[in-house]
């Protein structure tokens, strides 16, 4: 098993005639990821690479039944893209999208789960399950199968742990990036309780970084309800105060959000903080009691 | 995207909330003039974007148009935390019987827009959240419906009682919240929301800060964007899409990706440096990126060596080494220079790299332990 995503995960593609939809879209079809179809308004009834072309994301679940979607389109037109995609009947939408207005992410976040569909994002990597499927723009390459559960606010950050892992041996059941904006659709809990609840899953990686008080929160629900081990990494200790760096969400206000309260809380749910990514795989060693 | 309290007040009047009457001006003779129109004690305040301007002496009281005039002069050209005071804003100083907070943010948590609301206005809201936050009431709102009167009343409710100012507060309310959505605002507030001693509300101090990501169709709002509070280096570093930010140590780092950008800060640290920056190159990697970014980094007088970690993803580490080694030919940097390529294309990096003798790092701590030492070297 795995969480949200496997070999039977049939994916739409929104944007898939644009230059990182395409490119991407190549990548995943190696990777091995069922790419069912693909949408960009205007160019229905193309091909692309011999994926059909849809002008709406409802025509393309209709035809080929796809559950999944990934989005690609460009900033400004990511809120509709999105939308369209949470009502059109799929179960998981990856918005890969950076720079979607937060109000109508609010607005996408609340349809979504009335109608009970997964939003990953946006502006994230996005998902994969190794050996599976890839719904993301992660570089495959880097990640083995194994049984390790690693989920992320970052996008290369989580490349660079997922590469330690790897070096160490150690393969992963899925890698989510869940995103840097102030909303996003799946957070740090939703995932931790996928994993708790994935026989695949033996360990999990929190990668968290400051701003937000998603970290303590998580330390929380890991202390009442995960059984698995799990052990974490906090980006940004030596952040200055009041400036964002690069994340929307990662700007310590008021003296809330630093790395040391999130550390903190996260000690003190019996969850280890590594102080370089590096040092990941001894602490899930420790940890796993090999 | 901040902007000054003498914008925020315009979008706010904009949509219909009571502001007392103001003009913002860039010369003490201007200052008089208002005050003489307006006819009554005026406030003269500093427009920078830093907090503590009051502490600072950038916010004077003038009961005549010759104090206005005073005051003006003395705070244009001010230097209030390290910025230059350009213009004033001079504005009725209304009487104030009661001052209340109202507020709205987007919350990570529930995800929602927040309404808070408190009596205990005209002090720092974010002292009152930490030692008595049972007097802020906070209320979610439903990002497809809005604010409804009825929830605005009830808000209003909380901090008055008289039932005409009730009233007028909540229409302030509902405005504020139509401000909000309308600029695509991250945070607006009113702080305070005072009542005259004959029970009128009006706004007094008025903060906004604008989704950045929502600029693109506010290009009114995007045109408010002071860069004078911004240095050169910033400026020019946000023109081209790096995301920049100084700090005071002397390793210079050029990274791709927000979070392993500050965990390279962090693994400077770890190592014994001090990072000379955060900068965080984006997903792709131009050439003119790649010199930009060299260029911000070595105009830092304190950085003693270079660390360049890029993990390829969508950025191909192919395309930064082209933009490397062109940056390098074009203006050759007297400082060392430590690599690390990895990811997406890292083996047509490395073979560029090896044409002009160079080498990346296997790792992220070689690399970073290697910059730290030739900096020290350097020093």
């Amino acid at each position: 098993m795995s969480i949200f995503l496997d070999e039977a995960t049939r994916v739409c593609v929104q944007g898939i005639t644009g230059r990182d939809g395409s490119f991407h879209t190549r990548a995943m079809v190696e990777y091995g990821t069922n790419v069912v179809a693909g949408v960009t308004p205007g160019k229905g009834g193309q091909e692309m690479d011999g994926i059909p072309v849809f002008d709406t994301v409802g025509e393309a679940v209709e035809a080929t039944k796809a559950n999944a979607t990934i989005i690609f389109v460009p900033a400004r037109f990511a809120a509709n893209a999105a939308m369209e995609a949470v009502e059109s009947g799929v179960k998981l939408v990856v918005v890969v999208s950076e720079g979607v207005p937060t109000l109508d992410v609010a607005r996408i976040y609340k349809r979504a789960k009335e109608l009970g569909v997964r939003m990953i994002g946006p502006n994230c990597p996005g998902i994969i399950s190794p050996g599976k499927s890839k719904l993301g723009i992660m570089p495959g390459s880097i990640h083995s199968r194994g049984g390790i559960g690693v989920v992320s606010r970052s996008g290369t950050l989580t490349y660079e742990v997922v590469d330690s892992l790897g070096r160490a041996g150690m393969g992963q059941s899925t890698v989510i990036g869940i995103g840097g904006d102030p909303i996003i659709g799946t957070n740090f809990i939703d995932t931790l309780e996928a994993f708790e609840g994935d026989h695949e899953t033996e360990a999990v990686v929190l990668i968290g970084e400051i701003g937000g008080t998603d970290e303590e929160q998580a330390a929380e629900f890991i202390k009442a309800k995960m059984t698995k081990p799990v052990v974490s990494f906090i980006a940004g200790r030596t952040a200055p105060p009041g400036k964002r760096m690069g994340h929307a969400g990662a700007i310590i206000a008021g003296g809330k959000g630093t790395a040391q309260e999130k550390m903190d809380a996260l000690a003190a749910a019996g969850v280890p903080v590594a102080d370089r990514p590096s040092e990941i795989p001894g602490l899930l060693k420790t940890a796993l009691g090999r | 995207m901040k902007i000054h309290e003498y914008q925020a007040r315009e979008i706010l009047s904009e949509y219909g909330v009571p502001i007392p009457r103001f003009e913002v001006v860039d010369d003490p003779g201007d200052a008089r003039r208002v005050a003489e129109e307006i006819g009554r004690m005026v406030v003269v305040k500093a427009q920078v974007h830093v907090g503590g301007r009051g502490k600072a002496g950038g916010v004077k009281l003038a009961k005549t148009p010759d104090e206005a005039h005073a005051h003006a002069t003395a705070i244009l050209g001010m230097d209030i935390k390290g910025l230059t005071v350009e213009r004033v804003m001079v504005a009725d100083a209304v009487d104030i019987e009661s001052e209340y907070y109202v507020g709205i943010v987007v919350d990570r948590a529930t995800k929602m827009p927040v309404y808070m609301v408190s009596a205990a206005g005209g002090v720092d809201i974010e002292e009152v959240a930490a030692t008595t936050p049972e007097r802020i009431h906070k209320h979610p709102v439903d990002p497809d419906k809005g604010l409804s009167a009825a929830e605005a009343q009830e808000l209003a409710g909380k901090l008055d009682t008289r039932s005409h100012v009730v009233r007028d507060i909540a229409v302030v309310i509902e405005k504020l919240y139509d401000a909000f959505t309308g600029s695509d605002a991250s945070l607006a507030e009113i702080n305070p929301l005072v009542v005259t001693p004959d029970e009128q509300v009006w706004a007094i101090d008025a903060k906004i800060n604008i989704d950045d990501n929502a600029l693109f169709r506010h290009p009114d709002i995007a045109a408010m964007r002071d860069p004078s509070g911004e240095t050169d280096d910033l400026t020019r570093a946000r023109e081209m899409g790096l995301s920049y930010i100084k700090l005071d140590g002397d390793v210079g780092c050029i990274v791709n990706g927000a979070g392993l950008a500050m965990t390279t800060m962090d693994v400077i640290k770890y190592y014994g440096g001090e990072p000379a920056n955060f900068l965080d190159i984006g997903g792709s990697s131009s050439p003119e990126k790649m010199q930009t970014a060299i260029d911000i980094i070595t105009s830092d007088s304190n950085v003693k060596s270079i660390l360049i970690n890029i993990f390829g993803g969508i950025t191909r580490c192919d395309d930064v080494a082209r933009g490397f080694v062109a940056a390098l030919k074009e203006r050759p940097v007297g400082l060392p220079i430590v690599v690390r390529l990895t990811g997406t294309n890292a083996v047509e990096a490395g073979r560029i790299l090896a044409e002009h003798g160079m080498k990346s790092a296997s790792t992220m701590d070689e690399a970073v332990e290697k910059a730290v030492e030739l900096g020290r070297r350097q020093a």
